[in-house]
């Protein structure tokens, strides 16, 4: 039976914690509407992006010159799985969600005796997994929303894929991260980087010479493609990020909310429990009083 | 009004620019090339430099753009790049002080590809100065 002070102290606790995870769910409220922004923001460059790739990778497709992002290298027997998680927790089920689905993935592939090679964009993601497959994990990226989640950052991780893929480290990267449907639910998505699956649209023997009949290339349409697709992959790299940012604003604020809904009631249950014990212990003390008057 | 056509500049993080425009001239990494309305289908490269948006014959804005590629149609002109920024929003000490932050940062970097990604930056900001050091 917690003493007087006792409950006193705890529910003193309990609402500085409510205090704490409000002002987090109203921080996460206005961090949303920003990240939600910048990812609407980010739309129209990929969706160009795609219209431009889609004409020139359509000529491209099925002949044997075409390049290793766009074809891949021919074999799927490496893979490069890019986990994009937060950096903190207290956002519900987020990072839980996207390392459970990363583990599935790793399993899978293993079983099917393939190699797995693993990129971390986050610090949750990192620590899941570097217990379980700590030898796999080649590379990792930390603090890359600071001070602002900007192209920069996802230029960064880019090149680095790219140099891996040059470098004959792996044959197809996916990578796991949160689509954001609402501030209520986000989805968890496994997208093809490379080889890049943009554009199963049209069959390559009828988009080919329609799409090559109409541009004319300055320079030549392997150069372009050369500087297009490193770019694109950035480009798919940063929405993702830009996706799961706000993903993750919108699991915090929900987390936090439901925290401080919690908290607010396990307030309301201490406090009918303080007032009760000091109750009896009123009564108590009365029929001790009591008693005692009438021994005597 | 003369015929116009749609033009859009796009950067990674967002749309700068939607408008109608007489004529562009972009910089092309094989030179700059002037869009007027019902150019031929046509994509190309885009090297650091100014992009210049003419109504009536003469240039009403000015953009630096640090590299990218345009596709043009005949009804459309879409530039995405890296970075831009209106031309009189360059501002001379901060390029320079990024110059000598990047040079700073080659000389440090250890092997050629730490270096690279420095030392295209450092020609953006470079080509930033010439547009700055180029009378209009």
């Amino acid at each position: 039976m917690p003493s007087l002070k006792d409950l006193r102290l705890r529910i003193r606790s309990v609402r500085s914690t409510q205090k704490i995870t409000s002002a987090m769910k109203m921080v996460a409220g206005a961090k949303l509407r920003r990240a939600q922004e910048a990812a609407e923001a980010a739309r129209p460059y990929a969706e160009r992006m795609e219209r431009m790739l889609g004409s020139l990778g359509a000529s491209f497709a099925g002949r044997p010159d075409a390049p290793g992002l766009l074809a891949g290298t021919g074999k799927a027997d490496t893979h490069l799985v890019i986990l994009a998680t937060a950096d903190r927790g207290l956002c519900g089920s987020f990072n839980a969600s996207l390392v459970r689905e990363a583990r599935h993935m790793i399993r899978d592939l293993l079983a099917e005796g393939k190699k797995v090679k693993i990129l971390c964009v986050g610090r949750k993601g990192r620590d899941a997994l570097r217990r379980q497959y700590g030898s796999m994990i080649i590379d990792s990226f930390t603090e890359v929303d600071r001070p602002r989640l900007g192209f920069p950052a996802a230029n960064k991780i880019a090149q680095r894929v790219s140099e891996l893929f040059a470098a004959g480290e792996f044959d197809v990267a996916t990578i796991i991260y949160n689509r954001f449907k609402s501030a209520l639910s986000q989805i968890v998505t496994r997208q093809q980087l490379i080889p890049f699956g943009g554009e199963p649209a049209a069959t390559p023997a009828e988009a080919a010479p329609a799409a090559r009949a109409i541009y004319e290339y300055e320079p030549s349409e392997e150069d372009i493609l050369d500087v297009l697709l490193p770019r694109n992959l950035a480009i798919q790299v940063f929405r993702a990020l830009l996706e799961n940012n706000a993903s993750e604003q919108g699991a915090r604020m929900t987390a936090m909310e439901n925290a401080t809904r919690n908290a607010g009631d396990m307030i309301g249950k201490l406090t009918t429990r303080y007032n009760r014990t000091r109750q009896a212990q009123i009564t108590k003390e009365l029929i001790e009083i009591i008693s005692g008057a009438e021994a005597v | 009004m003369a015929d116009t056509f749609e033009f859009e500049l796009v950067s990674p993080e967002r749309l700068l620019l939607s408008e109608r425009a007489e004529m562009v001239v972009v910089p092309g990494t094989e030179g700059n090339f002037g869009v007027l309305p019902g150019h031929s289908p046509f994509a190309s490269t885009v090297r650091a430099d100014v992009i210049e948006v003419y109504e009536n014959n003469k240039v009403k804005q000015r953009i630096f753009v640090g590299g990218g590629f345009a596709e043009v149609t005949p009804e459309r002109l879409t530039v995405l790049a890296d970075e831009a920024v209106p031309v009189e929003k360059l501002d001379r000490a901060a390029i320079e002080a990024s110059i000598r932050q990047l040079e700073q940062d080659i000389g440090d970097a250890d092997s050629e590809t730490e270096r690279a990604p420095f030392e295209a930056r450092l020609a953006v900001e470079q080509a930033k100065l010439a547009v700055l050091g180029r009378p209009n």
